[in-house]
């Protein structure tokens, strides 16, 4: 099972900036310890759904030659806690970019109110390198699938952006499709 | 042009920011690692943050030239041999290495770095934008 804390992307636009929501359910076992008879979504898993929803926009900003891994949250900040049937809009933002990692900021909105704000660090790590590989391409792309990536992601030009064939580089079987429709 | 201090000053804002440091910890010789607590991904920060703020761009290893620190050429028994701090001193003018040379363990140099060698270094690329090429 993989560790999903957004549900889809509404918006994502390669190398700039993506929109993705997460949409809170008291059918998610967690919120029932987490309390008991008042359920709210613990701030580290929104804070994980904002760096997946900026993580997924670096890597594929570089066309997922490099893992892209979290490595630092320079600053965070929740100003009140999301409940069931909250529907969160995280809106990730590249704000620089260079060899060695990236440097997002991240919102996310609960009906229009600021609900937590983040700037995260992304690092970059050559694939290999001496150890195990941490995602496999098709990982990545049913992950993309998954939240509809390819569905509403754009190219800086607005063309429709194409699922990529990592397979081809890394050695292994191909993807089914191709043509980025479901 | 900044001065002395406008730089000095920038420098701090992007050091409090990236370290969660309190402004008086910054201190012209307090040391990066040792003083202020950076760890190896605080300065991938740390440079975004001084590229932003003075509008300059710092190429992977200038600030801090690990493939000198990684060549075996220059390394013996875990030290920086005296051809590796020649290449050390001239790759790094900004620093003061006089310390670090009477000791060289290789594994002390993220030791070095002090607030006020960062400070040197952006003034040294500031005033580089200002010479005319050719």
């Amino acid at each position: 099972m993989r560790w999903f804390w957004i549900d889809r992307y509404t918006e994502f636009v390669s190398g700039q900036h993506a929109t993705a929501i997460k949409n809170v359910s008291l059918a998610e076992d967690h919120l029932h310890d987490h309390f008991p008879g008042a359920p709210v979504m613990p701030n580290s898993l929104v804070l994980e759904g904002m760096a997946q929803a900026a993580g997924l926009l670096v890597a594929q900003k570089n066309d997922f030659r490099f893992e892209v891994v979290l490595a630092k949250v320079a600053k965070v900040e929740f100003h009140f806690l999301a409940r069931p049937g909250d529907m969160l809009v995280y809106k990730a933002k590249i704000e620089d970019a260079k060899e060695g990692g990236a440097f997002t900021s991240v919102t996310s909105h609960v009906e229009g109110r600021l609900q937590a704000e983040a700037e995260i660090f992304f690092a970059h790590l050559e694939r290999g390198e001496g150890r195990e590989a941490m995602f496999d391409p098709e990982t990545i792309i049913n992950w993309l699938r998954a939240v509809r990536m390819f569905e509403v992601g754009r190219d800086a030009d607005g063309k429709p952006l194409q699922i990529p064939n990592l397979a081809a580089d890394a050695g292994i079987s191909p993807v089914a499709g191709g043509n980025g429709q479901p | 042009m900044l001065s002395h201090e406008q730089i000095f000053e920038k420098v701090r804002t992007a050091l409090v920011d990236a370290l969660g440091v309190d402004e008086d910890e910054v201190t012209p010789n307090a040391t990066m690692v040792g003083d202020l607590g950076a760890e190896s991904i605080d300065f991938l920060d740390i440079v975004f943050r001084l590229e932003k703020a003075f509008d300059i761009k710092i190429p992977r290893g200038e600030l801090f030239p690990e493939d000198i620190l990684n060549n075996a050429e220059y390394l013996n028994d875990g030290k920086v041999t005296p051809a590796g701090i020649e290449q050390l001193k001239k790759r790094m003018p900004f620093a003061d290495l006089s310390k670090f040379e009477a000791n060289p363990v290789v594994q002390d140099f993220v030791l070095v770095l002090t607030v006020q060698d960062l400070v040197r270094y952006v003034e040294s690329k500031l005033n580089q934008g200002k010479v005319p090429a050719g």
